[in-house]
């Protein structure tokens, strides 16, 4: 009988995590930031049918970077999670805090537990009824960061963070953040078009379903203004 | 709450339902509790085609027995942006039965990315009904009145169900719950093709009225607590509920065409 070799426990981990992230480096990133009338997300995605922001609940949005059919699984337990809490108790008992909570507890449990790290990194924001805004930016080791005013995910992550905390802007309007967010996702080798990118706003104005896509005319006139 | 995962040959999908089924320890789907002798009934609910869409109105009146058990219930409901669901029957199922379709229409069109058309949510619903079937042999049934806006074929459509979940599309409108005959009888004397919004609102409320004057469990205008029915309409803006005061002003018209007659158009 052969005996299996052993492995110290912090060789492990550092396995995975450098698995992990790898992984997510490889795909493209995403910001969200808070602007005057909410909270923008724009992620850096060349699909039109394949999503990486959607809606979760009547105030929350959901955003992932790294490998897809992972972070759509994700999303899908989210709503899950959500509709079910608010079927049960009431819509205004649905809140971004405990469901960020499970998909840290997840995350961290499949980091440690399975053979295969998550290749994900997952964006739980929440426009709250008092006009607080909540940035959830959880890692694929189940690691939670909360953020107020904005977030990176991604790919290149550090160098984005840095032109968007030099750009960010608590006053900006939507159009001046989509502009500024598209030019720090491009960096200042390249342009991103129209056509490359996802956008989605969580909007105070909205009555109850605050999540809305901005879809390719709308952004166009924005970008472009 | 969990955070719901499941192996692929048992995930429900889009569908909530099914998910309750599977969080069944958490909560309970509706239609699992024993009937009482008490339970409040709601009444008369309606609908109508015109040109650019529907109209679906309700009386507010509960009923338990003989008395009346509440003046400002609520029968009509959206579904989701482009439909709208009345109910009429045992209130307390039928608002479940409509919390449920209104999650059910939400969950599908967030977990798929898009909404089901107007003949898959009319089927969803009639699902519902029949789960309700075992409750509706203990004699608390609930028949729904769906009616949307069908996006694809542009139009307004108007969809009514039978107790066993018999899921039947009326050509131009249809009228249900204990005042139902007369409001339906209404509708068909004033109904035309091209009906435009404001004639079709006016003929709703018509019927309403109608019905309210021949049954007693059907509640009429309340101008005293103000109170007036529900009056919704669903068209390519999506669903839209008419202001109190605005369905008041059409009452008020009928009530003062009707005292210019020297009887009140009585019968006996």
């Amino acid at each position: 009988m052969t005996m299996p070799y052993y492995v110290a426990p912090e060789q492990v981990m550092k396995d995975r995590a450098e698995y992990a992230q790898k992984g997510i480096a490889r795909g493209r990133a995403l910001v969200a930031t808070a602007y005057t009338d909410g909270i923008l997300i724009v992620a850096e995605n060349p699909s039109r049918t394949l999503h990486k922001v959607s809606e979760i609940y009547d105030r929350v949005a959901f955003a992932g970077v790294g490998k897809y059919n992972e972070f759509d699984q994700l999303r899908v337990a989210g709503i899950r999670h959500a509709d079910t809490k608010g079927y049960a108790y009431s819509r205004e008992d649905v809140d971004a805090r405990s469901l960020a909570n499970l998909y840290a507890q997840y995350l961290g449990q499949v980091f440690t537990h399975e053979m295969k790290p998550l290749e994900v990194e997952i964006l739980v924001a929440e426009l709250a009824p008092t006009g607080e805004n909540s940035l959830y930016h959880i890692s694929y080791d189940g690691t939670v960061v909360d953020e107020e005013n904005w977030t990176v995910l991604g790919g290149e992550a550090e160098a984005i963070a840095a032109r968007l905390e030099q750009a960010f802007d608590p006053t900006w309007t939507l159009g001046a953040a989509v502009k500024s967010c598209v030019a720090c996702l491009a960096g200042p080798d390249r342009t991103l078009g129209v056509d490359d990118l996802e956008v989605g706003v969580l909007e105070k104005s909205a009555q109850r379903r605050a999540f809305r896509r901005i879809e390719r005319a709308e952004l166009s006139s924005l970008v472009a203004a | 709450m969990a955070l719901y995962v499941f192996p692929p040959a048992d995930d429900p999908g889009p569908s909530f339902v099914e998910l309750l089924r599977r969080a069944q320890r958490d909560i309970a789907l509706p239609g699992s509790s024993s009937p009482l002798d008490q339970v409040r009934r709601a009444t008369t609910i309606a609908a109508l085609r015109y040109a650019g869409g529907v109209v679906v109105a309700g009386d507010r009146r509960a009923t338990e027995g003989v008395s009346i058990a509440h003046r400002s219930i609520e029968k009509v409901f959206p579904a989701d942006r482009y439909s709208a669901v009345a109910i009429a029957g045992a209130a307390g199922p039928a608002m479940e039965m409509v919390r449920l379709f209104q999650v059910q229409l939400e969950h599908y069109e967030k977990v798929e990315g898009a909404a089901l058309t107007l003949e898959g949510k009319a089927n969803q619903l009639a699902q519902l009904v029949r789960d309700h079937l075992p409750m509706a042999m203990q004699g608390l049934g609930v028949v729904p009145l769906f009616a949307g806006w069908d996006t694809t074929r542009q139009t307004g459509r108007i969809f009514t169900y039978d107790l066993t979940g018999g899921r039947y599309e009326e050509t131009d409108f249809h009228a249900t719950g204990s005042g139902g005959r007369d409001a339906k009888t209404t509708i068909k004397l004033g109904f035309r093709e091209d009906l435009t919004r404001v004639e079709a609102v006016e003929l709703a409320v018509e019927s309403l009225y109608q019905a309210a004057d021949e049954d007693s469990a059907t509640g009429g205008p309340d101008p005293v607590r103000g109170i007036y029915p529900i009056i919704a309409t669903v068209d390519a803006t999506g669903f839209a509920r008419l202001e109190d005061e605005e369905v008041a002003e059409r009452f008020a018209a009928i009530l003062s065409r009707r005292g210019q007659t020297t009887t009140g158009g009585s019968s006996p």
